[in-house]
């Protein structure tokens, strides 16, 4: 009976996937408890961030792909006239304008173009039936350009080159042409020198900044110096948990967001960072199966660009902290501090798990 | 439906192709990671441990050396110099408590100094030394250095302080620093200039030390030092000098400016001098005046309460903030307006019986001579300043072609002047009245009696110190506005190469030659005998074309007469003085605005002619005179000096 119950409530959630999550969480916790100076505060604060996730992750694994894509549009145009609310009347914190006041509570519509973009481009493909024409490919990328102008003008970097990769994962997938890709490819270095002599010189000086953090060690360049000599000091096997002392003793800024992974880095080592790798890979193998078992366009395209943009998050993050990517705000997924990012991960994974499990529902 | 079948599985066939391309730049991209860690964490682990665990580094910022303010003479108006503070590192103290409480038993320690200490600890690294105490005395530097071995952590250094050694001199041109607040990090955040103020506690305030910020704090150096475990400084990995501060190099003359200020005595009010042709600001008055050097530290509140609180409110910038009604220094721009419009071009003349109405109304708009100036052209209107001449004028030329042609000399706009007044925040525009502004302000529509009484610079209309004489500077210079602005070179203090600052045109208006000639002629003859100015052009061995003018405070009622005597002294009329000179060839534009003053050319006029006296002939005026010979000999008997200059007709 209890079994059966059980069953019936978690027939749409992936015990796989799941269980990859469950590993990730319950390190974020561990990681978390060390880079907040053992707050244990930080950590229930934390718990009651995964537990609103799980629940948006259960909610949505149990609404049906079909339903998804009915609202696709809807999401989409609702994000960009928030995008536009927030251009005309968002709260301006740190020099920029990200964020909208509902009254009781901040939003930041660019969380929900994270899911609404890729939604939207497959929903978009999917009532083309998955031609590849130049025409669908055109429309798809203005669809894709106006949510990305506006959170660039934020201003907001890396979300917005991180939202327009996640729907650039839907063009690539539906089928965009090689040659288009090549030609985008050689222009966009072609124009490289041209858009570089258009920039001031105190612009230049940020841009060299971003790449070479010695250049303003006091500054920019402050973060990315310490936490690559966390990292090294780390070694093969790490100084062991609650033992960094890099973390310990104040040097690295903003470790239980953005720079976690240093954190993480210097207190597990080598050895730790190549199962974070594992895990992460085998989470994004998981996607990407999902993805190629899909039975609907929509479906098939969705989980590969979560998936991907998973992935992405993943990448960025870790390459901005070991110095090989300039430094951008993007945190770590599933591992650093901070209710709304976890939320946007969770309904991803819930998509994916949705996708998964109501496809013998098709089949049938 | 076989076909779409086929279609179906051509579709996903070649989506799982794409999916596979994706795993494998997955895969590549995360090989990369993977070899970056092995790089950082094998091979280049024992490079990163000796950083990370038996010694860390720290970077010291060396704070730049502020550029100096000079006048055009070379004379220093502000710069800096060394003092000693008592400095913390919190990283290597144990118990800050305590060693702050133990440091206290041998050198004062104020509420105010740990109040500060605290907020400075806020907003830096822990490895950064912060000051507990500034300004050491001798001996509280030699009882702490003899105790030093106590205090592990705590350490003696010698700071610069920015010192203003003219004092109150030009204050309010050279502004002040003061410490780095909220506002100014929040600022420095969003310019991108917040690490190069790493180590700095001190940014311009007010004046030039604000407007030229940029120039004047230089670029901050750092050094590496690496630091063994119990926290000594072990060796200076590398070192970056700092870059110190470019030095500004005014157009204006600390000696002409300490004339200009001391001719107006104990009055309120503001003088600005402009050289016509390149829009250089020669003196800049703002009466009464501060002292800056009691902001460079936090000022107390005794002394804030003091400067804030006075009636004389000495911290207003008058030239650039302080607005009056021009009065009838308004005239000569609103007798070019009507020669241009072709209202009033010579032979015209009125017969004035010593008022004006207007067609169909009995009010009489009074001119200041009750009887009347008898028969006046357009250029005798000027020399004595003939009010009914101007009511009619303004009346037939109308508000609007009025206001719109004398914008053209810079009222009811901004200057865009290059002291505290970034993108225009600090100066006030004035006030040039037109009926849709009377409409937003107040409501209400324009009456034809208001146009009369611009004509002779009363009603809404209000200038500043520096609009005014911006003005004067426009009509010498014949129309072409140049931008005026304090610093005329900036030194580089590495290279010594000096920089002139160009000037620039800001507006150029076209002018007949012979309206301008008329104009300029009247204002000559207000120097003449017969002008209303005439003592201060008396044996002026140069000559000076002037206009004076008297703007009232409180209003006067119709049928009611002006008494000083019973007047409160702040309600007594203002006196304003423009001028500009030598008149054929002019180099030097000024405005001088003497509060409750009352008229224009006995107490604003001199104080203009000892400003041009200095400028253009070297001439010191007597009482300074004195002054000066009294410090050559030393003798302290005030009654050796001799009377001052007569300027009375």
């Amino acid at each position: 009976m209890i079994s059966k119950l059980f069953q019936h409530l978690f027939k749409h959630i992936d015990a796989f996937l799941m269980t990859c999550l469950f590993f990730a969480l319950l390190t974020s916790l561990f990681v978390l408890y060390s880079a907040s100076g053992q707050s244990l505060d930080r950590i229930y604060a934390q718990a009651v961030n995964m537990g609103v996730a799980l629940s948006v992750l259960w909610v949505v694994a149990n609404i049906s792909p079909q339903k998804l894509e009915r609202v696709a549009l809807i999401l989409y145009v609702l994000g960009v006239l928030l995008l536009i609310a927030v251009a005309l009347f968002g709260s301006i914190s740190h020099g920029a304008r990200r964020w909208l006041n509902i009254g009781f509570t901040q939003i930041q519509p660019s969380e929900l173009m994270r899911i609404a973009m890729p939604m939207m481009l497959a929903w978009f493909f999917a009532s083309r039936e998955g031609k590849p024409s130049a025409t669908n490919f055109i429309v798809a990328g203005l669809l894709l350009a106006i949510p990305v102008a506006l959170i660039m003008k934020q201003p907001d970097l890396g979300t917005s080159l991180l939202i327009a990769s996640s729907g650039f994962y839907v063009l690539f997938l539906a089928g965009l042409s090689w040659k288009f890709l090549a030609g985008a490819m050689v222009s966009l270095l072609g124009f490289m020198p041209i858009f570089w002599s258009m920039l001031h010189d105190y612009q230049r000086k940020r841009i060299e900044i971003l790449f070479d953090p010695t250049q303003d060690p006091l500054g920019a360049g402050y973060h990315t110096i310490q936490a690559i000599i966390a990292i090294g000091s780390g070694g093969a096997t790490g100084k062991g948990w609650l033992n960094g002392t890099q973390t310990q003793l104040d040097f690295l800024p903003e470790r239980t967001t953005d720079f976690i992974f240093a954190v993480f880095s210097e207190e597990f080592g080598f050895l730790g960072n190549m199962l974070l790798l594992t895990l992460f890979s085998i989470i994004i193998m998981r996607g990407l199966m999902i993805a190629s078992q899909a039975q609907s366009t929509f479906s098939r395209l969705l989980a590969g660009s979560i998936t991907l943009n998973f992935f992405s998050y993943a990448f960025v993050n870790m390459g901005m902290v070991s110095g090989i990517l300039p430094v951008v705000g993007v945190p770590l997924p599933l591992i650093s501090y901070g209710g709304t990012s976890l939320v946007t991960l969770c309904l991803g994974f819930g998509i994916l798990m949705s996708i998964h499990t109501h496809k013998n529902l098709v089949a049938n | 439906m076989g076909a779409e079948l086929k279609n179906y599985l051509h579709e996903q066939h070649y989506f799982r192709f794409r999916l596979g391309v994706a795993a494998l730049v997955v895969f590549c991209l995360f090989a990369l990671l993977a070899f970056r860690f092995s790089y950082l964490q094998i091979k280049q682990y024992n490079h990163y441990q000796t950083l990370a665990e038996n010694n860390r580094i720290s970077l010291v910022p060396i704070i730049p050396n502020r550029g100096l303010i000079l006048d055009k003479n070379g004379v220093i108006l502000a710069h800096n110099f060394f003092a000693y503070t008592l400095e913390i590192t919190p990283a290597k103290v144990k118990n800050l408590e305590e060693t702050i409480a133990e440091i206290s038993s041998l050198v004062e320690v104020s509420s105010l100094d740990r109040k500060r200490f605290k907020k400075f600890r806020e907003q830096s690294h822990n490895f950064e030394s912060i000051p507990i105490r500034t300004h050491l005395n001798e001996i509280e530097a030699a009882k702490f250095a003899v105790n030093h071995y106590r205090f592990p952590g705590v350490e003696i250094k010698s700071r610069l302080f920015r010192h203003y050694p003219l004092g109150k001199l030009g204050s309010h041109m050279i502004g002040y620093i003061g410490r780095i607040n909220d506002r100014d990090l929040k600022n420095l955040e969003e310019s991108g200039d917040l690490s190069n103020y790493k180590g700095s506690d001190h940014i311009g305030k007010s004046g030039l030390e604000q407007y030229y910020e940029k120039q004047l704090h230089g670029t901050t150096g750092f050094q590496q030092v690496e630091i063994d475990a119990d926290g000594h400084a072990v060796r200076v990995l590398s070192s970056t000098p700092p870059i110190p501060g470019d030095n500004i190099i005014l157009a204006a003359d600390s000696k002409l400016q300490e004339i200009a200020e001391t001719a107006f005595g104990n009055h309120r009010g503001a003088l600005v001098a402009i050289n016509p042709k390149t829009g250089e600001v020669l003196s800049y008055v703002s009466q009464p005046t501060f002292d800056p050097n009691l902001f460079v530290d936090g000022i107390d509140s005794e002394s804030w309460k003091a400067l804030n609180e006075s009636l004389d409110k000495p911290l207003i910038n008058r030239p650039l903030r302080g607005v009056y009604p021009p009065g009838s220094t308004f005239k000569p721009f609103v007798a070019l307006a009507g020669l241009e419009a072709g209202k009033r071009a010579p032979p015209y003349s009125i017969h004035d019986p010593g008022f004006f109405t207007l067609p169909g109304k009995s009010h009489r708009y009074r001119d200041w001579k009750p009887s009347g100036h008898g028969t006046v052209d357009i250029q005798k209107a000027i020399t004595i300043s003939c009010d009914t001449f101007f009511y009619g004028l303004a009346m037939e030329m109308g508000i609007e072609s009025l206001t719109s042609f004398v914008r053209h000399f810079g009222f009811g706009r901004k200057s865009g002047i290059d002291i505290d007044n970034v993108s225009g925040k600090s100066e006030n525009g004035g006030l040039l009245p037109t009926p849709e502004w009377k409409q937003r302000r107040f409501k209400q529509p324009w009456f034809p009696g208001e146009t009369v009484i611009v004509g002779i610079g009363q009603g809404y209309t209000l200038v500043t110190p520096l609009q005014l004489a911006q003005a004067t500077a426009i009509l010498a210079n014949n129309g072409v506005a140049m931008k005026p602005r304090m610093v005329s070179q900036i030194e580089s203090a590495q290279s010594g190469k000096k920089q002139m600052t160009p000037p620039v045109v800001q507006d150029r208006v076209v002018l007949h030659p012979d309206n301008v000639e008329i104009v300029k002629r009247g204002m000559i003859d207000v120097t003449l005998p017969g002008g209303t100015a005439a003592s201060v052009g008396a044996n002026a061995g140069y000559s000076i074309a002037a206009k004076t003018g008297t703007a009232q405070v409180i209003g006067i009622k119709q049928n009611e007469k002006y008494n000083e005597s019973g007047m409160n002294e702040r309600h007594l009329d203002h006196a304003l003085f423009i001028a500009y000179a030598p008149a054929e060839d002019p180099t030097i534009a000024l405005a001088v605005i003497v509060e409750n003053g009352r008229h224009g050319g006995s107490t604003a006029g001199p104080i203009a002619r000892k400003v041009m006296d200095y400028y253009l002939l070297g001439k010191v005026p007597a009482i300074e005179a004195a002054k000066d010979n009294k410090q050559l000999t030393g003798n302290t008997a005030a009654t050796t000096a001799p009377p001052e200059e007569e300027l009375h007709d």
